[in-house]
């Protein structure tokens, strides 16, 4: 049996909007829904990617599930425990154990810190190691992502963006957590260093039974780093289950559209999804996805699929769902 | 023949020189405030070592004289040597500068320190207050807190610090409210890092730094109030060679003894100049974005 880390019971988070009147007067309430009913639940040990388009809530997910946003409805739960509510020797075990790496890494690192005090500073909080072995540790960090030695002394505006992202990670892991919670942490760097992290990551994840939850616009580095995939769409999960299953044979119109728009060597991108991601304020009824869908019939316009379970660990949230056709 | 030995002697000549060398071409102005303002500063330090005569000494043979060669800028209606006065008001200017901006930096971070942190009604409460100092020009607030303290070097150096408080509190604020939304803050916060310790480590660096360059911008403002303080006849008293008072004393004699006035008002004109100079450049070197392309 494994131990469930992190559970999202049908966590919702909306923002109460005003604007858009004339000057002076307010205009009508209205409401975002970044995250509309999601449920994810992460075991010892699993990797999760989250994907989707921008705007689709992966963020929104992530922040709730650090305790860093409340959410208006439903709960976030470490260890069984409301992750907001977290006291004491609970909090300080969930912030050693639980470490994040940011989307924006240089406004993540204080700039006024050379590297050396930027990774030591988990490593001091709590207590990992002491007087010289400190900057040992730093350096065996800093050569594992596979930056020199000389990095220690360097401000990270002496870096450039894919240093600093390794700085990044090499500060998440400094507190050797047991989970590792992530925001595109490899995206934009040149494809020998993304291979070196992600060789790092899976690693770690093998030897010590690192826990990923991983957002990420990749399909190749999810399929490559996690077990399990979660597809997100407006605020909402569509899709979850096996990565390998799921980009084999997808169940879901939009999963299959995004691994359309995926560029292949040598051939031309097939069916583009057509028009932009709507708008998360005031959505119209029905599956939220039937505005783009190319398989979408009047009853999509209807009734709100809700996330089932499809068989083999999968679940999908569609009425007409791919799996199912074939 | 001629092209290599040029070579030759462009490479032999050190990184740094060359760096120096391309700085002094590329902001000739500021090295040149950077120049005078060292200058006034090594006066100001060296004092009546420097100076010609003692600036109280006075010399009833030549009473109100102009430039000589004994007097090179001429004598007050005493008998004062201007020149010798002039480089001792030096000290004062810098005296009161200095320490009027300290105060109201440190008077200005706690203030701003406290406001940016705390938040709702408290903020509300300390900005409100800073306010209502700002809305009087700092010369007023200084007379304001002169007419209370009463005179003196220590009581000028007082009211300036105390007048300057509000808008270094505004700007401390101001920037302690960017930081705090950095993503660095919430990440420490997310490691467990106490509260006191990421404003120490994480927030005061981050504001510190421009509260440092905004003190330096600060100084000449100080210097003219506490200048103009001792104009009005409020701030200084004599015989203490303080510009301000030098200028106050020659104004009645302006018409045929111009130099008495006109010494000090080009030692302080000079100074607060180059002082502004000087304040620019180092906040164009202080901003880690500008540097950062370095």
């Amino acid at each position: 049996m494994t131990a469930l880390l992190f559970e999202l019971l049908d966590v919702e988070k909306s923002y109460e909007l005003r604007g858009g009147g004339a000057a002076f007067r307010p205009g009508p309430k209205r409401r975002l829904r970044a995250l509309d009913g999601v449920r994810l639940t992460v075991a010892r040990g699993d990797s999760v990617a989250l994907v989707g388009e921008s705007g689709s809530g992966k963020s929104t997910l992530l922040r709730v599930l650090m305790g860093l946003t409340s959410p208006t409805d439903g709960r976030a739960l470490y260890g069984g425990q409301d992750v907001t509510q977290l006291k004491g020797e609970r909090r300080a075990a969930f912030q050693r154990e639980v470490a994040m790496v940011y989307q924006d890494a240089r406004g993540s690192l204080n700039p006024r810190l050379p590297v050396l005090d930027l990774i030591a500073e988990p490593i001091r909080h709590h207590k990992l190691r002491a007087g010289p072995a400190v900057r040992d540790r730093v350096l065996e960090l800093l050569d594992q992502v596979g930056l020199p030695a000389a990095t220690l002394k360097r401000y990270p505006s002496q870096l450039s963006g894919g240093q600093v992202r390794r700085v990044a990670i090499a500060r998440a892991l400094a507190s050797e957590p047991l989970t590792i919670v992530a925001d595109e942490a490899v995206s934009g760097l040149d494809v020998s260093t993304q291979a070196q992290l992600l060789n790092l990551l899976v690693e770690l994840q093998r030897r010590m039974g690192l826990t990923l939850i991983f957002i990420t616009h990749d399909l190749g580095v999810a399929s490559f780093l996690c077990d399990q995939i979660a597809v997100m769409y407006l605020g909402r999960i569509v899709e979850t289950g096996p990565t390998r299953a799921i980009l084999e044979r997808p169940a879901h119109p939009y999963t299959q559209a995004l691994l359309n728009a995926q560029p292949r060597f040598f051939a031309p991108i097939a069916q583009p999804l057509q028009g932009e991601i709507p708008s998360p304020i005031d959505l119209p009824p029905g599956c939220r996805f039937a505005g783009r869908c190319p398989r979408a019939v009047p009853a999509c316009r209807e009734d709100d699929p809700a996330l089932m379970p499809s068989g083999q660990g999968r679940a999908v949230a569609c009425i007409r769902p791919l799996t199912a056709a074939a | 023949m001629s092209e290599t030995l040029l070579v030759d002697k462009i490479a032999r000549r050190p990184a740094w020189w060359a760096g120096l060398g391309s700085y002094i071409r590329h902001r000739p102005f500021f090295i040149l405030a950077l120049l005078v303002t060292l200058a006034f500063l090594a006066i100001a330090l060296l004092g009546t070592a420097v100076t010609p005569f003692d600036p109280t000494f006075q010399d009833m043979e030549a009473p109100m004289s102009p430039p000589s060669s004994t007097h090179w800028l001429g004598t007050d209606s005493y008998g004062q040597d201007l020149l010798s006065r002039a480089m001792a008001g030096a000290r004062y200017a810098f005296l009161t500068g200095i320490c009027s901006v300290l105060l109201g930096a440190l008077g200005g971070l706690a203030v701003g320190l406290m406001a940016g942190l705390a938040g709702g009604r408290t903020e509300w409460f300390l900005m409100r207050i800073v306010d209502a100092i700002l809305a009087l020009p700092s010369l007023v607030m200084a007379i304001a807190f002169i007419a209370i303290l009463g005179q003196g070097v220590d009581k000028v150096i007082l009211a300036v610090g105390l007048a300057l408080i509000g808008p270094f509190a505004r700007t401390v604020r101001a920037d302690v409210l960017q930081v705090r939304a950095l993503p660095f803050v919430e990440a420490a916060g997310l490691m467990g890092i106490g509260k006191l310790a990421i404003v120490r480590r994480h927030i005061l660096p981050n504001v510190f730094f421009p509260l440092v360059v905004q003190a330096t911008i600060r100084i000449s403002e100080a210097i003219l109030v506490s200048s103009s303080l001792s104009f009005i006849g409020i701030g200084i008293v004599p015989p203490t060679p303080d510009w301000g008072l030098m200028i106050a004393e020659g104004r009645g004699f302006v018409s045929f003894a111009p130099w008495m006035s006109g010494v000090p008002g080009a030692a302080l004109a000079i100074l607060l100049i180059a002082l502004a100079i000087v304040g620019d450049g180092i906040r164009e070197q202080m901003d880690p974005k500008q540097r950062a392309g370095h």
